[in-house]
């Protein structure tokens, strides 16, 4: 029951991420002003990057964040 | 006649010549070829750290770390004959730390040489844009050094623009060839017990990666990107100075198997709520063939107070659960092929919240033109088996 209601969740999100993407309207260069605000950007700021740095330490996890993956230090 | 004629075909040339000069718009805009300086960032912090579960005592003892890191990045830019932009960026770090269970690997002694330590670790990095075409060409190298760990580094990756330039592929290998020095407890070793006159032997730990992400633009106010990466490491993948306490009493160094595949998924969403508001969050799940399942999200809401500061609350929240090889203090058996005590491998919750601010006055920070931002962060880190952090950081930009 649980592995159904977990491939339901699943192939809802994938869905909505499909419908969002699909419905992108195409932004000129010139109406770019609130998107290219430097704390609109996709990927991580400078200031995080030591935040990074101890959570790779302190966690399993790491990765699918622009940064370190694995490797180049003695973490996790 | 004929003079009247000449005479006005001359007048004409001239009416003409003397346009001429009138060169047509250069829409293309001249860009420098010589290599000129971008920006330059310093971003430094202060990390301190406490919990019960050392990995160097057995996954019982202080975990009492301070750590003061200092990151330099410098980036130049210049284009070529074909206007392309080439981008170069040199940073280097280092970070100053001290351990309370580093401290233990020699139990013996009231305090061993592996209490303290320094890491340093510079990179290169290059790109190439090319605008008319939309696509970014780019390379690196890095390097990492402490006592008893090396690593060199090298990644090239590759980014390509939508039609419309709404959208972004990107793609990036990565390859990490590690070294670890053998530096077991002091019981454990063969022979001598003299930190610094015994020769380790040392270990290798390789890591590949493969990352892709897709960004795309919804509409003036909202973007998203996907992001996954694929990782393989091989070799020595734990630390050698890790002890493990079996039930019989019997202490053991740590032995995790030789191989392991991370895939972490990730999705990042930011949008403009209204003239001040920007919501930022970050989604990610992440699991490995140790075992290792783990769900992040991070959410961000940058302020703005004025176009000149801001102020951005954030929070975070991370699960896990514990890999297969992972038991307590004294509870591995014998029979355990793999084992392992590091609660940064057990299954546990966490919280990381706290606040920062971003100055960017149009003068300049302290009326100082070339010296355009000033960032302050704190956050407070508190895991569900115990440890928790502070971590100050601050980011100076100069351009």
């Amino acid at each position: 029951m649980k592995m159904h209601v977990k491939k339901i969740f699943v192939r809802v999100v994938l869905i909505s991420i499909c419908m969002f993407v699909c419905s992108c309207s195409s932004v000129k260069e010139y109406q770019k002003s609130r998107l290219n605000d430097s704390e609109m950007i996709l990927s991580g700021r400078k200031i995080e990057k030591t935040e990074n740095s101890f959570q790779t330490y302190r966690e399993g996890a790491s990765g699918a964040n622009g940064g370190k993956t694995g490797g180049g230090c003695g973490c996790n | 006649m004929r003079k009247i004629y000449l005479i006005i075909v001359w007048m004409y040339a001239g009416l003409l010549a003397s346009f001429s000069q009138n060169a047509t718009t250069d829409s293309s805009g001249y860009k420098t070829r010589k290599l000129t300086f971008e920006e330059v960032n310093l971003v430094s912090s202060y990390y301190v750290q406490d919990g019960d579960h050392a990995s160097v005592t057995g996954g019982k003892g202080s975990e009492k770390l301070t750590d003061f890191a200092n990151v330099l990045d410098v980036k130049f830019y210049r284009h070529d004959k074909k206007n392309r932009k080439h981008i170069y960026s040199l940073e280097a770090g280092i970070d100053n730390y001290t351990s309370a269970s580093s401290d233990k690997i020699d139990l013996i002694a009231n305090s061993s040489a592996s209490s303290g330590d320094m890491r340093i670790y510079p990179s290169l990095s290059w790109s190439r844009e090319n605008e008319k075409r939309g696509t970014t060409f780019g390379a690196g190298a890095s390097y990492s050094t402490e006592y008893d760990y090396n690593s060199f580094g090298g990644d090239i990756s590759f980014a390509q623009k939508t039609k419309s330039r709404n959208g972004e592929f990107f793609i990036k290998l990565q390859a990490y060839f590690d070294r670890v020095l053998l530096v077991y407890p002091v019981e454990l070793r063969i022979g001598s017990t003299d930190f610094y006159n015994d020769s380790y032997g040392t270990d290798s730990r390789n890591s590949f990666s493969a990352s892709a992400s897709y960004s795309q633009i919804i509409n003036q106010r909202f973007q998203l990107m996907f992001l996954a990466d694929v990782v393989k490491q091989s070799g020595f993948l734990g630390l050698p100075f890790h002890r493990v306490y079996f039930t019989d009493n019997s202490v053991h160094v740590e032995n995790l198997p030789n191989s392991r595949l991370k895939i972490p998924l990730g999705l990042r969403a930011s949008y403009f709520l209204g003239d001040k508001i920007i919501l930022r969050a970050f989604y990610r799940y992440y699991q490995d063939d140790w075992n290792l399942k783990s769900h992040t999200i991070n959410l961000e809401t940058p302020v703005k107070i004025n176009p000149f500061f801001s102020f951005t609350p954030f929070y975070r929240f991370y699960n896990q659960t514990a890999i297969k090889y992972f038991a307590p203090f004294s509870e591995h058996m014998e029979t355990d092929q793999y084992y392992t005590s590091n609660f940064d491998l057990s299954s546990f919750n966490s919280n990381f919240l706290g606040a920062g601010i971003r100055l960017t006055p149009l003068n300049g920070v302290f009326g100082y033109k070339h010296f355009n931002m000033v960032e302050i962060r704190y956050g407070f880190y508190k895991r569900s088996n115990g440890l928790q952090s502070n971590i100050v950081s601050v980011n100076l930009k100069f351009n």
